[in-house]
């Protein structure tokens, strides 16, 4: 396409951004909030959300151009949190980022809220896509891509995906048009957890069986630029996403190796915390692990 | 004319049981009698309780993972060579994601696949609005060849599954995610297509389905402290419909009010709306979702919100007895 070479797409300046260690204090943050906010109102997920922690707050502090006064700027980058019922760890970041008051996720999963148990675009300014029903937020975002070049807008397009989701033939679908059209304005971000709800068993113990099988061979079949990064150092991602946020002529998957209730011990890598509600003591045995991670976190380091 | 409905008396509320706990015993238990039963999953089943099952008979257990479309399209070529697989996953995926699958190659060919929805209307455990399932009754009644079954609580539960294994035709099994009382004695017995009798009175007929019954006969109570004598019909399978049943409880009563946890357009209100305008004209008011999508919270604050307690299916009945006609 032609319009590609005059489309010009900012790249986050470095003296603008913010330091490692401040980014994994923010990340602890995210997880206390979490925690906290999952057991306070008796439902969402844990694993998911805490597995993708470091992601979002790379993602809404480092990368992603955006205006929380303005969640409607037409030239806003665009996210999809396309494993919807990780939505608490989207709503803290986003109350984090000032899109809201931390407060008010203090209503997450109550009736009448905004912070619905998965992202709901008609309630919450700040969410590009409504999501929840797995396997179908690659397709808006390849629309939302599709639609920046068309009309030549300098925006990307984020969608973070699940390795259980990307079981959905949805996907791979999105992926081969993606890759059709030369999307290098879309990055899809997976969370590669190793562990979707229930999944396939392994002999002797609660780890079970990874739910897809190299998803970077089958990216790269598909046409994608495919990057590597560990999920839970904030060097390493935004390592990542600054190369895929330069590459062009292809859209990038950004393969993120990442550890299901990453932060608290007794849920890291256990499928059963993927929905579960911490008890009293559990939730005050994780917000002590979470407060020691990052005691005195240093700016300047 | 003999009435051909029967009249089951409730008994009093018991303990609280979990449909979709009930329904991975049920599986169990069958797997025992029948062994071409298979379980096909699709990374639900510690929610549906399809791992009891995996636990009794993890060979005949397939996690299909999250793919719904592909899941039904593989149970629909296992039930050519003989098989019987029964599908866990929840009712808002099985019907709208997997719909073109069911049907094509299970609906249309008329393959024993048994599809059952679990966390079905609007208590989904707070997930909101793409979890709950307002649209399947709509397109599992719609759809030609297919048995609409949704019970009222466990004990039915399991003469429905029963049931469902004795017939060879593609079944939707409509079910809930949370603890309910137990209204039918052990000994009941579920038949496919038949009404049942829950309570007489001959004020007003209300009609519920699912789980939602119970709510409609504690209506009923709060109607007779209020002096209406309100008859209870429960209708189990939304197709084969009852029409008899429907018809006859019109012409005793003169007013039916319908009640369901499910929208207003093409369930419950809808099969008995169409019954009643074609073989007899009646008042009517229809309880249920007012087509619109519901959202997240705790269950007692979205009955309220969206309409669905027993004091709103009172309240329609008030309204349908004052109303000129
Ligand atoms: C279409 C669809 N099928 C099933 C579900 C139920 N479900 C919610 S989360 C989940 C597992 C997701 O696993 P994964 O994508 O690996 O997410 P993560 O590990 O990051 O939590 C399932 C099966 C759903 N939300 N949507
Ligand atoms: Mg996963």
């Amino acid at each position: 396409m032609t319009m590609r070479a005059e489309r010009k797409i900012a790249f986050p300046s470095d003296e603008g951004r913010r330091s490692i260690p401040e980014l994994t204090a923010l990340s602890a943050e995210a997880r206390r909030l979490i925690v906290r906010y999952v057991h306070r109102a008796g439902a969402g997920h844990l694993g998911g959300p805490l597995s993708a922690a470091d992601l979002l707050i790379s993602l809404y502090f480092d990368v992603l151009r955006i205006d929380p006064s303005q969640p409607d700027w037409p030239q806003r980058d665009r996210f999809i949190l396309s494993k919807g019922h990780s939505s608490i760890g989207l709503y803290a970041v986003l109350a984090m980022r000032g899109f809201f008051p931390v407060e008010e996720l203090d209503t997450f999963d109550q009736i009448d809220s905004r912070l619905q148990g998965h992202p709901d675009m008609t309630k919450l300014p700040g969410l590009d896509m409504s999501t929840g029903s797995l396997g179908q937020g690659l397709s808006p975002g390849v629309g939302m891509a599709l639609g920046a070049q068309l009309r030549n807008l300098p925006f990307r397009t984020w969608v973070m995906l699940g390795d259980g989701e990307i079981q959905e033939g949805q996907i791979w679908e999105a992926a081969f048009t993606a890759a059709r059209y030369e999307l290098d304005n879309l990055i899809a971000i997976l969370d590669f957890n190793g562990l979707p709800q229930f999944g396939w068993p392994q002999a002797g113990g609660f780890t079970r069986n990874r739910p897809i099988d190299d998803p970077a061979a089958k990216f790269s079949a598909f046409g994608w630029h495919v990057v590597e990064c560990d999920g839970h150092d904030h060097k390493s991602i935004r390592a990542a996403f600054d190369e895929a946020m330069t590459h062009r002529g292809q859209p990038t998957l950004v393969l993120a190796h990442t550890v299901k209730g990453k932060g608290v011990s007794f849920m890291e890598g256990d499928f059963n915390w993927h929905a579960k509600v911490p008890t009293d003591a559990e939730l005050q045995q994780a917000l002590a692990e979470l407060n020691a991670t990052v005691s005195h976190p240093n700016p300047e380091a | 004319m003999i009435d051909a409905t029967t009249l089951v008396s409730p008994i009093s509320m018991g303990k609280p049981v979990a449909m979709r706990e009930t329904w991975g015993q049920c599986l169990v238990d069958l797997a025992h009698r029948y062994s071409d039963l298979l379980v096909l999953d699709g990374d639900l089943a510690n929610s549906t309780r399809a791992d009891i099952f995996a636990a009794a008979y993890p060979d005949r257990f397939l996690e299909m993972g999250i793919a719904e479309q592909n899941m039904i399209g593989i149970a629909a070529g296992l039930a050519t060579v003989g098989y019987v697989p029964w599908i866990s996953t929840f009712a808002a995926f099985l019907a709208k994601r997997a719909l073109d699958q069911i049907r094509v190659v299970v609906a249309q060919p008329g393959l024993n696949v048994k599809l059952c929805g679990s966390y079905s209307g609007i208590l989904t455990g707070k997930t909101g609005k793409t979890h709950q399932a307002v649209q399947d009754l709509a397109v599992f009644r719609s759809m030609p060849g297919v048995v609409t079954i949704a019970p009222a609580d466990a004990v039915e539960l399991r003469g429905a599954m029963d049931a469902m294994m004795e017939m060879t035709e593609p079944v939707y099994l409509r079910l809930t995610r949370d603890p309910s009382p137990t209204i039918f004695p052990p000994d009941h017995r579920f038949q496919l297509g038949r009404a049942v009798l829950l309570r007489e009175g001959r004020d007003v007929g209300l009609i519920g389905t699912g789980v939602q019954t119970l709510r409609v006969l504690e209506a009923a109570e709060l109607l007779a402290t209020e002096g209406v004598d309100a008859a209870v019909l429960h209708l189990p399978t939304l197709k084969p419909l009852d029409l008899h049943a429907i018809i006859q409880l019109a012409d005793r009563t003169g007013g039916i009010v319908t009640a369901e946890d499910y929208s207003v357009i093409g369930g419950l209100g809808s099969a008995v709306a169409e019954t009643l305008a074609e073989h007899r004209p009646t008042p009517m008011r229809r309880v249920g979702w007012q087509d619109v999508y519901g959202e997240s919270g705790p269950n007692d604050a979205l009955l309220e919100k969206y309409g669905l307690t027993p004091g709103h299916v009172a309240a329609a009945a008030h309204e349908l007895l004052q109303s000129p006609g």
